[in-house]
């Protein structure tokens, strides 16, 4: 091809564009990369910030700091914000660093389109922002948006609905983008069953996202029209039913669950061979366990309505589907510690991580397995124990994997090893403060708390107390981060080709920091 | 090192606990469960956490055991086993089977909270934003239900009482011992009507009728909240119901029908009666401090645009007949301006506009009378 041509040659940056307009115009799916991540690290602070000021309205008992209706925009803003600012473009971060090294090609399928879902991000994400200084303020229906409380919104729920759409069409090219790049780009010799597993994460998260991102578009649209234009979707008078947002909402919102979590698995399946210097327990298995979770995350949507008041028929298929999904979940942990089981292993930050995911992802899946249960889930349906689980998967499994991933990848893009030092009190006190915070909103919801209100009963008094010092704790804990993150880019030891012992596939035999373009031809995989 | 990490959090953790449990209010557990469905409820949730956490002790004991003892700095060798197929299918069918276990006591439940068949009595709960009605569907009996915790307890004024947000002005009321339907629907968006002592949470859904059922056994008061966000005032409109004996629910009964007679026949009297200016302005600003004034503010100013100023506002300060139309008919642009002619009564309607064109910085000097407001609801 005439772009590899003209790099062989030597004479590769010549015609790139730098300062601002490099990254303006990027189409290199390592600068993609790094810019998806620091995204996704702005919109975590932000997010951050939002769920700090709820902690510190919640800290006692009666309103001190923020008005009621400002509290719901507070809670749906941090939640629409960690899960589409914060959570996804992180992953799709990891997915345009990794999959063009790991399957050794040289860049993604599409790498204008690339560059296009990248930056439709930003402007979304300002639309969202900003919707806090439109006229009544943001949007203050939960990050779920249920009709008719949604219909009800100012015009911060227009641009909710607008960002959302923004954001929705970057997840489908970019999905598009890293099927075409996965299915066609592998090296010669990599055949499916021989690509790193977090490629194969990555390959099914993208189907689920094509498959559901259009759904939610249709949902909010629904939405939209139902507020503007005189439909009546929604609304029981206009021959419409409020249950249906929440059936569309949901067959989105469960495999969307799935899809901020898949990654992470792939992730954490990359670093415990590594750490333990053993090869991952049943790969087959695995692969099979994500595909049976992702085509499971289909039918299951209607495990988040069992109040609704839908026939015991419906209640008793939606339980018994979800109960399922705890088998791939736990062939998956068990294959993982089947992994470590005899290794050698050492505790490096990543390795911490990814541990501490094993642990604390698999008490968030208790808790699900526990929601399933139908007759339960109508006592903790809508209280504090629900903002647990959640919380447990999405920042103890999600968070904490983004973060392993982080440790384990950053000095081959960096080039330079992380202070280990400081990385090891980052885990530390992000997951003894996580506990602090998220534990004992069990309790909360087991004893009648509600979700999504700004004040409580004084029997609740006590726990709400503890969480919000396990949530400062928390916060405070991840400028750590990013202080490590930027003394690292700016230098640090020496980091090898093959930074960690045991590590093994095609971006270990690449320098650190690759070249701006690596495998330009192929190597062959045996 | 991790020794000494794993002491200090749980150290940590146990004194976190410790000086929870030492406190009566920390709670740890499902409320005292007082019906059959409640009961079964708290059971099977024993049964599954006891069950998960066996699992968890014997799979993170595994894991911390490998932690241990496979470690590179104890000198252990990794073995490079992997891939077993009969241990794959072992650690697949053999959850499925405890699941299986786990799902029949489930099922068996669900079955039982949806059968309302042949209740004792029926109740109507509606949700509205942000309270509760109730229509005694057998007795012709029906009321708002509203927090009753005063504003100055919210904003830490006045030291909180013991029902902090859980009190209301008028409970719910029913016989212990029967079984009760209560069909729950709502006014606006949904809400969710939720007594976690009896096991019963069902979604009030606009234009939907859906139902839950329960059977007191204990005479007490119980108490619960809306569980499904349903605007600003989510966090409080509580829900409380007294399950009295049959024989002081009948006697209920009889007081609240004879306060309706009484009731009706006041309104016949105000229908005709002509009221001062100030008896018009007294009556409408008890109604403002417990009916108008959580959106449009002590003060009138609103919050707008969803909650317009009243004070120097254009109805308020405007034409006599647009003001009464939307305090009557509700707002067709805005539907958190209900129509109020379902819930206040003539009297109050016409107190509560005297009262808001003549206060807040508003000086009109008219008033409207009753019989104006009974006109405007043909």
């Amino acid at each position: 091809m005439e772009a590899v041509h003209g790099h062989q040659h030597g004479d590769a940056h010549a015609h790139h564009p730098s300062g601002i307009m490099r990254w303006v115009t990027t189409t290199n799916h390592k600068d993609i990369g790094t810019l998806y991540l620091w995204f996704s690290f702005i919109m975590f602070l932000t997010g951050g910030v939002l769920a700090l000021t709820i902690r510190a309205e919640l800290f006692q008992p009666g309103l001190q700091i923020v008005r009621p209706e400002f509290f719901n925009q507070l809670t749906t803003m941090h939640g629409l914000i960690m899960v589409f600012g914060a959570i996804m473009p992180a992953f799709v971060g990891f997915a345009n660093w990794q999959i063009p090294l790991m399957i050794g090609a040289p860049d993604m399928a599409f790498p204008r389109l690339n560059n296009w879902s990248f930056w439709l991000l930003p402007p979304a994400a300002i639309l969202l922002v900003t919707s806090f200084l439109a006229p009544g303020g943001a949007t203050a229906a939960g990050w779920t948006l249920y009709a008719p409380l949604s219909v009800q919104m100012g015009p911060g729920m227009d641009m909710a609905i607008f960002a959302l759409h923004i954001m929705g069409a970057s997840s489908i090219m970019g999905s598009i983008n890293i099927i075409t790049t996965i299915l066609n780009m592998r090296a010669p010799g990599m055949s499916l069953m021989k690509m790193p597993l977090f490629v194969w994460s990555w390959l099914i998260t993208a189907y689920l996202l094509i498959a559901v991102m259009p759904v939610l578009a249709g949902a909010v649209t629904m939405v939209l029209t139902d507020r503007h234009f005189d439909t009546h979707f929604f609304n029981a008078a206009g021959g419409g039913d409020p249950v249906m947002f929440q059936h569309i909402f949901w067959f989105f919102g469960h495999p969307e669950v799935y899809i901020m979590i898949l990654p992470g698995f792939g992730i954490v399946s990359q670093i415990i061979p590594t750490f333990a210097r053993k090869p991952l327990f049943g790969y087959s298995s695995m692969v099979y366990a994500l595909s049976s979770i992702a085509i499971l995350s289909f039918i299951v949507w209607a495990h988040h309505m069992f109040t609704v008041g839908m026939p015991a028929a419906g209640q008793l298929f939606f339980m018994y589907a979800t109960m399922l999904i705890a088998v791939p979940t736990g062939v998956k942990v068990f294959n993982w510690i089947a992994t470590m089981w005899k290794g050698s292993m050492t505790f490096e930050t990543p390795m911490l991580f990814a541990c501490g995911f094993i642990f604390v992802f698999t008490m968030g899946g208790f808790t699900g397995l526990i929601l399933a249960i139908t007759p339960v889930d109508i006592q903790l349906q809508d209280t504090y124990y629900v903002v647990a689980h959640f919380h447990y998967v999405l920042v103890a499994g999600s968070l904490f994997a983004l973060f392993a991933g982080v440790y384990y990848w950053l000095p081959k893009w960096t080039g330079h090893m992380y202070d280990e030092t400081l990385g090891k009190w980052h885990f530390w006190l992000s997951m003894i403060f996580f506990n602090v915070t998220f534990f004992v909103m069990h309790f909360l919801g087991l004893a009648g708390m509600p979700r999504r209100v700004p004040d409580y009963a004084l029997q609740f008094a006590d726990f709400n107390r503890i969480a919000s010092i396990g949530a400062f704790g928390f916060g405070l804990s991840q400028l750590l981060l990013l202080y490590l993150v930027l003394k690292c880019i700016r230098g640090g030891k020496k980091a090898e080709n093959k930074v960690w012992e045991g590590a093994e596939g095609l971006e270990w035999t690449v320098p650190s920091p690759p070249p701006y373009h690596t495998f330009e031809t192929p190597p062959v995989v045996k | 090192m991790i020794r000494k990490i794993a002491q200090i959090l749980i150290s940590l953790l146990l004194v976190v606990a410790g000086s929870g449990l030492a406190r009566a209010e920390m709670r740890l557990n499902l409320q005292q469960p007082e019906t059959i469905i409640a009961h079964q409820i708290y059971h099977l949730h024993t049964v599954i956490l006891v069950i998960c956490a066996i699992i968890f002790v014997v799979v993170f004991g595994a894991m911390f055991y490998a932690l241990w003892k496979h470690r590179k700095s104890v000198g252990h060798k990794a073995e490079q086993f992997h891939e077993n197929t009969t241990v794959e299918i072992l650690w697949t069918v053999i959850p499925f089977l405890i699941l299986v276990g786990m799902a029949i006591p489930a099922t068996k439940t669900v079955l039982a909270m949806k059968d309302s068949s042949n209740p004792d009595m029926s109740i109507k709960v509606t949700g509205y934003q942000w309270k509760w009605r109730y229509d005694y569907l057998d007795e012709d009996i029906s009321f708002y239900s509203n927090l009753a915790t005063p504003v100055e307890q919210i904003e830490n004024r006045a030291p909180k009482g013991e029902h902090y947000l859980l009190e209301v002005d008028n409970p719910l009321v029913v016989p212990i011992g029967k079984k009760v339907d209560v069909l729950i629907t709502a006014n606006d968006v949904i809400h969710s009507w939720w007594v976690p002592a009896f096991g019963v949470k069902q979604d009030g859904i606009p234009g939907f009728v859906r139902d839950a059922w329960f059977k007191v056994e204990e005479p007490g008061v119980y108490r619960g909240q809306c569980a499904e966000l349903c605007g600003k005032d989510h966090g409080f409109m509580p829900i409380v119901v007294e399950a009295v004996t049959e024989d002081k629910y009948k006697e209920w009964v009889a007081q609240q029908q004879s306060k309706k007679s009484q009731a009706s026949a006041a309104s016949a009297v105000d229908a005709n009666k002509t009221y001062t200016l100030d008896e018009l302005k007294a009556e409408g600003e008890k109604v403002y401090g417990k009916t108008c004034v959580a959106c449009h503010m002590p003060n009138g100013q609103g919050m707008p645009p969803t909650f317009p100023a009243l004070a120097g506002g254009k109805t308020a300060t405007g034409p006599i007949a647009a003001h009464i139309d939307i305090v009557v008919n509700g707002s067709k642009k805005n539907p958190a301006m209900v129509a109020w002619k379902n819930q206040l009564s003539d009297l109050e309607i016409a107190g509560v506009i005297t009262y808001e064109r003549n206060s807040f910085g508003n000086k009109l000097g008219d008033m409207v009378q009753p019989k104006q407001i009974a006109a405007a609801r043909k």
